[in-house]
C-alpha cells in the first residue's frame, strides 16, 4: 500500500509483511530515508531485497504494511534491463516518456541522453548495445519521471569495473541533486563506498540499519575489512 | 552428449506447459485419427430408397438387368442406410447423419425399357443434399456421379444397340415391330438402287430426271451419314438423369470456399502468432513489470495487443483478398460486408493468441503452442458432416465451437457471399470468444511477471 505524506523526507516504510505461500519473505520490515540519501540494501540471497524493491516501486502487493511517499514519483530500475532491444535508445526512451505522461518528451529524451553520454548512440538499437550501456540506458527510463525516490535493483550486475565505476558517477550526481536512491547489491564494498546508510536483510527480516561504519564497528577491531565484518555479522546472528 | 541430453531433459521437466503439450498432443492426434478409423464409417453413408416393386424385371435390347445384383453393387460401394420413406431420408440427410439420400423411383424400371422402344421416356433418379458447406456438396456430386456412372454405360450400351439396329433397318431395309404390328422397311440403300433404276428408264432430256437426281442424291447422303451415327449413339452416356434436391444448407462456391479457408488460415496465422509473440516478448523484454508499474494497466496492454492483431488482420487479409482477385472474381460490392467479419474473426484470434501468450510467457513457446492447437482445429472445423460417425461428428462440434477458427470461416464466407452461412450468427459467436479467452489472458497476465 502507497500513500503520500508531505512532511515526511523522501520515503517512509513501515512493517512491510510478504509471504509466498509458507515461505515470509518481509517480516515487518521498515525504514526512512531521507531526500538525497543513498541506502544501501545487502543481504543473503533469499533475504528479501528485489521483494522489498519490487513493493516500494508498486508492482508488487504486500500483505501488510506501508509505503509512504514524501512528494515526487518512485523510479524503478528492475535488475534486467527492461528495454525494447528492437528499439533504439531514443525510441525506448521516448516511449516510455510517453508513457510516463512528460510533458516535453524531445527535451526529456536529449537531457537522458545526454546524462548517460549516449547522445552518440541515440539511433542505435539497444540490442547492440554492450551490458553497461544498456543499463544506462535502462537507468535512463527509471528516471525519465525525474522521480523523488529512485530503486535500483543490483544496477551493477554485469558491467566491468569501468562501467560500474561510470555509473555510480552517474548515481552519486544523482543523489547529489536530492534524489534518494535506494539500491540492493550483492557487492559489499560496493555497498560500502556508494551508501550513506546500509539496511542489512536475512530471511525477511531487518537486522540493521545503520552506517557502514557502524556495523563494522559493531563487530569490533577483530575484522580487518568490511565484508569480512559483515559476514561475522550475519553469523552471529544465525544466518 | 549424455549430459546435455540429461540437462534438456531436465529443463523439459521443469517446463510442464511443453511438457505437457509433448505427451498430450500427440494421444490426441492418435485418439482423433483413431476414432476416424475405427469409429467413422469407412464408406460414405448415403440413404437409399427403392421404391421400385421388387422383382420387377428389367429387359433392355435383349439383355436381362439384374435390379437386386446392381443394388448389392451399388450398397458394396457406399454404406446404404436402408430408408422406408422418403420423409425418413429427408430427416437423415437435413440433420447430417448421411451425406445424401438417393431415391429410385417406382417408374425408373418402366423409363428405362422405354428408352429401348420408340417412345423413349428420360428415367430420372432423385438424390436429396445437405449442402451446408461447399466441400461436402462436391463430395456428394462427386459420389453420386461416380455411382450412376456404371449403371448408365450398361444402359447407354443396350440402348445403343438397339438404336444401331434401328438404323441397320432404316439403311439396309428390314422388318420392324410397331404397337404390336409388323412393317416392312425399304431401307436408304435399296431406295437409291430403286430409284437409279428408274432415272435409267426416263429419256435423257425429261425434267423428272434432275428431280429423281435430287431424291438419289438425298438417299446416298443419308446412307453415308447414317453410317456414322452409331459411333454417335455410342458416345450417349448419361441415359440416366440426376434430379437434385438440396434439403439443407445452402452454400457458396466451392471457389469463395477455398477463398474464405485460404483467408481464414492467413487471419488466424498472422494474428494468433503476432498478439502470442508480441505479449510474450513483453515478459522476455522485462518491460511488462515495468509497464504495468503504474504505466499501463494489464488490461489495457491486453486491449492493445488484441488491437495490434485486429489491425494487422485486416491489413493482411484485405491485401490477401485484393492479390487473390487476380486469380478468380470477387464481389467486391460486399466490401462493407468483409470489413465487420475480418474485424470479428481478428478479434477472436487476437485474444486466442493472447491468451496463449499469456500462459506460454515466452516467444518461441507461444509460437510452438499457437501451431500445435491452431492447426488441428483449423482441420476439424473444414470435416463435413456425414464423413465420420455422427458420434464423432458432435465431439468435433463442441471442439471446434470454442475455437475461433470455424466462425470466423462462417463469417467469411458469408461476407464474401450471399449464399454463405449467416455472419451476424458468426460473429456474435466470434464476440462470445473474443471476450471468454479475453478473461483467460487476463487471468494468465496474474502470473506473468
Amino acid at each position: 500500500m502507497q500513500s503520500r505524506d508531505t512532511t515526511a523526507a523522501g520515503i517512509d516504510v513501515l512493517g512491510l509483511e510478504k509471504s509466498y505461500g509458507e515461505q515470509r519473505a518481509l517480516r515487518g520490515v521498515g525504514f526512512s530515508a531521507a531526500s538525497g540519501e543513498l541506502l544501501a540494501v545487502i543481504g543473503p540471497n533469499g533475504a528479501g531485497k528485489t521483494t522489498l524493491l519490487s513493493i516500494i516501486a508498486g508492482t508488487l502487493e504486500a500483505d501488510s504494511g506501508e509505503v509512504r511517499l514524501g512528494v515526487g514519483r518512485v523510479g524503478f530500475v528492475p535488475q534486467q534491463p527492461a528495454l525494447y532491444r528492437k528499439l533504439t535508445v531514443a525510441e525506448n526512451l521516448r516511449l516510455f516518456a510517453r508513457l510516463e505522461g512528460v510533458a516535453d518528451v524531445s527535451a526529456a529524451v536529449d537531457e537522458m541522453l545526454a546524462q548517460t553520454v549516449l547522445g552518440e548512440r541515440r539511433d542505435d538499437q539497444v540490442g547492440t548495445l554492450s551490458g553497461g550501456n544498456q543499463q544506462r540506458v535502462n537507468i535512463a527510463i527509471g528516471l525519465l519521471s525525474k522521480p523523488a525516490v529512485l530503486l535500483l535493483d543490483e544496477p551493477s550486475t554485469g558491467l566491468d569495473p569501468r562501467q560500474r565505476a561510470r555509473l555510480w558517477e552517474f548515481v552519486l550526481e544523482l543523489a547529489g541533486g536530492g534524489t534518494t536512491v535506494i539500491f540492493t547489491t550483492h557487492n559489499i564494498a560496493e555497498a560500502e563506498r556508494y551508501g550513506n546508510r546500509l539496511l542489512v536483510l536475512a530471511d525477511g527480516e531487518a537486522l540493521y540499519d545503520g552506517s557502514p561504519e557502524g556495523l563494522h564497528a559493531a563487530e569490533g577491531a577483530g575484522q580487518t575489512d568490511f565484508e569480512a565484518a559483515f559476514v561475522s555479522f550475519l553469523r552471529e546472528r544465525g544466518h | 552428449m549424455r549430459w546435455l541430453l540429461l540437462k534438456d531433459l531436465r529443463l523439459l521437466r521443469r517446463s510442464p506447459l511443453i511438457t505437457a503439450l509433448l505427451v498430450i498432443y500427440p494421444i490426441a492426434i492418435a485418439i482423433l485419427i483413431g476414432f476416424a478409423l475405427s469409429g467413422g464409417p469407412d464408406k460414405p453413408r448415403v440413404a437409399f430408397l427403392n421404391e421400385v416393386p421388387q422383382g420387377t424385371p428389367l429387359d433392355l435390347g435383349g439383355e436381362e438387368f439384374d435390379i437386386v445384383g446392381a443394388r448389392d453393387e451399388l450398397c458394396g460401394r457406399i454404406e446404404c442406410v436402408r430408408v422406408q420413406s422418403r420423409e425418413e431420408a429427408r430427416s437423415l440427410v437435413e440433420s447430417g447423419e448421411v451425406l445424401g439420400a438417393l431415391i429410385i423411383p417406382a417408374d425408373l424400371i418402366s423409363k428405362l425399357r422405354s428408352l429401348g422402344g420408340l417412345t423413349p421416356e428420360q428415367p430420372v433418379v432423385e438424390v436429396l443434399v445437405n449442402e451446408e458447406d461447399p466441400v461436402k456438396g462436391q463430395l456428394v456430386d462427386d459420389r453420386i456421379d461416380s455411382l450412376l456412372s456404371d449403371a448408365n454405360l450398361r444402359v447407354s450400351q443396350a440402348i445403343s444397340e438397339i438404336s444401331v439396329t434401328y438404323l441397320g433397318i432404316l439403311l439396309d431395309g428390314g422388318s420392324l415391330g410397331f404397337l404390336g404390328e409388323s412393317f416392312e422397311v425399304l431401307g436408304l440403300i435399296g431406295a437409291e438402287e430403286i430409284l437409279t433404276e428408274i432415272r435409267g428408264t426416263l429419256p435423257e432430256n425429261s425434267p423428272d430426271r434432275e428431280e429423281l437426281d435430287r431424291v438419289i442424291r438425298f438417299a446416298r447422303t443419308a446412307a453415308e451419314n447414317l453410317d456414322v451415327a452409331d459411333e454417335l449413339l455410342g458416345s450417349l452416356s448419361q441415359p440416366i438423369q440426376v434430379d437434385k434436391d438440396v434439403v439443407a444448407g445452402d452454400s457458396p462456391s466451392l471457389d469463395v470456399f477455398a477463398i474464405a479457408v485460404a483467408a481464414t488460415v492467413t487471419l488466424m496465422f498472422v494474428t494468433v502468432l503476432l498478439v502470442a509473440g508480441s505479449l510474450a516478448l513483453e515478459r522476455e523484454e522485462n518491460a511488462f513489470r515495468r509497464l504495468v508499474r503504474g504505466l499501463v494497466s494489464p488490461t489495457g496492454l491486453l486491449a492493445e495487443k488484441i488491437a495490434l492483431g485486429i489491425v494487422a488482420s485486416l491489413v493482411v487479409t484485405v491485401l490477401m483478398l485484393a492479390g487473390l482477385e487476380a486469380f478468380v472474381s470477387l464481389e467486391w460490392s460486399r466490401f462493407a460486408l468483409w470489413i465487420p467479419a475480418i474485424l470479428a474473426g481478428g478479434a477472436g484470434f487476437a485474444a486466442f493468441g493472447a491468451a496463449i501468450g499469456g500462459a506460454a510467457r515466452e516467444v518461441r513457446a507461444s509460437s510452438l503452442l499457437a501451431f500445435m492447437i491452431s492447426l488441428p482445429v483449423a482441420f476439424l472445423s473444414l470435416v463435413p458432416s456425414g464423413t465420420v460417425s455422427p458420434a464423432l461428428f458432435d465431439a468435433i462440434g463442441v471442439v471446434t465451437a470454442v475455437f475461433p477458427f470455424d466462425p470466423a470461416l462462417r463469417a467469411l464466407e458469408g461476407a464474401l457471399d450471399e449464399a454463405g452461412p449467416s455472419i451476424g450468427v458468426a460473429i456474435a459467436h466470434l464476440a462470445a470468444l473474443t471476450i471468454a479467452y479475453g478473461v483467460l489472458a487476463r487471468l494468465a497476465l496474474r502470473r506473468f511477471a
